[in-house]
């Protein structure tokens, strides 16, 4: 049966106040976190509490659930606050030495203390990389929302002529927002009557049926409400797997770039492209 | 043929679809296939991803760097225990379609394929396997 929880009840005080100078002495630019303290006590208290069981190895158990609580609360607003997973877990590492040190001073003899050591040091390992683990999760997420909601504050139809829209998409194009991105394409064709769309997919990556069934799909409406769509930007890889797939593009008319597509629209809408000498030339 | 290497992921929501289409990138790209190939790889994986999660409720992904002594190639298996399909043979029939998409996604990934093959019983799931080699 391990000694740690009477070390950690006997020496509690003690082991609070050098862990908090390591992590001072270790604090980043940002300084330290808020409630630093209280964290440290709720962290020592659960670690007391937890490890009464006599389990030190599987954190997994049910008596560790208040402890991996504490953890993944820790980790999320960590990482809102812009930590890495390896400063979080820095956090329960730095208790190591403090810890030892308590270890090391009540322990009776030299094996007792190798012992305590040990089994302690696995154990903060395992609780520093279920920060890491939880970290990451967290910042995964928070990635998402950000994704999510720098999709819905671009408006990603543009208008670049009297009569001519364009539609740059980028990015993976299975989500929601397809939906989305495709109505506000035919809501500016009717707010604008434009004549002619380009639908950029120079930074789809994958383009699939789905992605090819909602292009079809929007050319055919934007074609009801009366502007004909141009789909630029298939790059070689994607006209090849297209092919492969069996999506008929039909009657769409399609341009390698942008730039083709747009000196297409303007011929189409009855515009002519001069090149003026420069006058001092 | 041998395995190099392998790994099991889950395929249950359109974010794991993305996942997928990334991890079978960098698996296409660290075996040495060029652009359009991994392309194609990447397309049929999203392909029977998606089926994994729309039609069959969800189910897993085996990816495998293989080598059949002379050629190296990743192999694909998608599982699921959704509703099987009762008619394979219409269900590979391109324009075939029971959700309303175009109905070219399992024609579409056997022809990005260089081996392909389906297995699916009524009331027990579904199984697509597919490889392409270098
Ligand atoms: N894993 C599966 N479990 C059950 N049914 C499936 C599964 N995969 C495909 N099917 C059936 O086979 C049909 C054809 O699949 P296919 O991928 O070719 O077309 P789709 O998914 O309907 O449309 P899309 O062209 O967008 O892929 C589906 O509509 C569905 O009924
Ligand atoms: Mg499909």
């Amino acid at each position: 049966m391990s000694k740690l929880p009477d070390v950690l009840k006997r020496r509690e005080a003690g082991i609070l106040t050098e862990w908090l100078r390591e992590l001072k002495q270790s604090a980043g630019l940002r300084g330290l976190p808020p409630n630093l303290e209280e964290t440290c006590r709720a962290f020592l208290v659960q670690l007391a509490q937890a490890s009464r069981n006599g389990n030190l190895t599987d954190i997994g158990k049910p008596e560790w659930n208040e402890m991996r609580h504490l953890l993944e609360e820790l980790s999320v607003s960590r990482a809102r606050q812009g930590d890495t997973p390896s400063e979080t877990a820095g956090f329960v590492f730095s208790l190591k030495q403090p810890l030892f040190a308590a270890i090391r001073d009540e322990a009776k003899n030299i094996e007792e203390m190798a012992g305590e050591t040990w089994m302690a040091s696995r154990l903060l390992d395992s609780l520093g990389l279920y920060t890491t683990e939880v970290h990451q999760k967290g910042r995964e997420d928070i990635i998402q929302r950000q994704q999510a909601e720098m999709m819905e504050l671009s408006t990603p139809v543009v208008r670049l002529w009297e009569g001519i829209l364009a539609l740059p998409l980028i990015g993976t194009l299975d989500s929601e927002r397809t939906q989305t991105v495709m109505e506000s394409l035919l809501e500016k064709i009717v707010e604008t009557g434009a004549a002619i769309a380009i639908i950029d997919i120079t930074g789809v990556p994958t383009v699939d049926t789905l992605v090819a069934q909602h292009l079809l799909k929007t050319v055919a409406a934007a074609r009801l409400m009366g502007a004909d769509c141009i789909i630029s930007g298939i790059r070689p890889q994607i006209a090849q797997t297209i092919v492969h797939l069996g999506v008929g593009l039909g009657d769409v008319i399609t341009k390698a770039s942008m730039a083709d597509a747009f000196s297409l629209a303007l011929k189409r809408s009855g515009y002519s492209l001069i090149r003026h000498q420069p006058e001092n030339a | 043929m041998d395995i190099e290497r392998s790994e099991v992921i889950r395929v249950t929501s359109s974010e794991d679809v993305v996942r997928i289409r990334q991890l079978v990138r960098e698996w296409a790209i660290r075996s040495g296939f060029n652009l359009v190939e991994q392309t194609k790889i990447v397309t049929g994986a999203s392909e029977i991803a998606r089926n994994t999660v729309n039609h069959g409720g969800g189910g897993t992904l085996l990816v495998e760097a293989v080598n059949n002594g002379s050629r190296r190639g990743i192999r694909l298996t998608f599982e699921d225990k959704g509703p099987g399909i009762a008619d394979l043979e219409l269900a590979m029939k391109d324009g075939y379609s029971t959700g309303g998409g175009l109905g070219l996604g399992l024609g579409g990934a056997k022809r990005l394929s260089n081996e392909f093959e389906i297995s699916s019983r009524p009331g027990e799931g579904t199984r697509v396997r597919m490889t392409r080699w270098k």
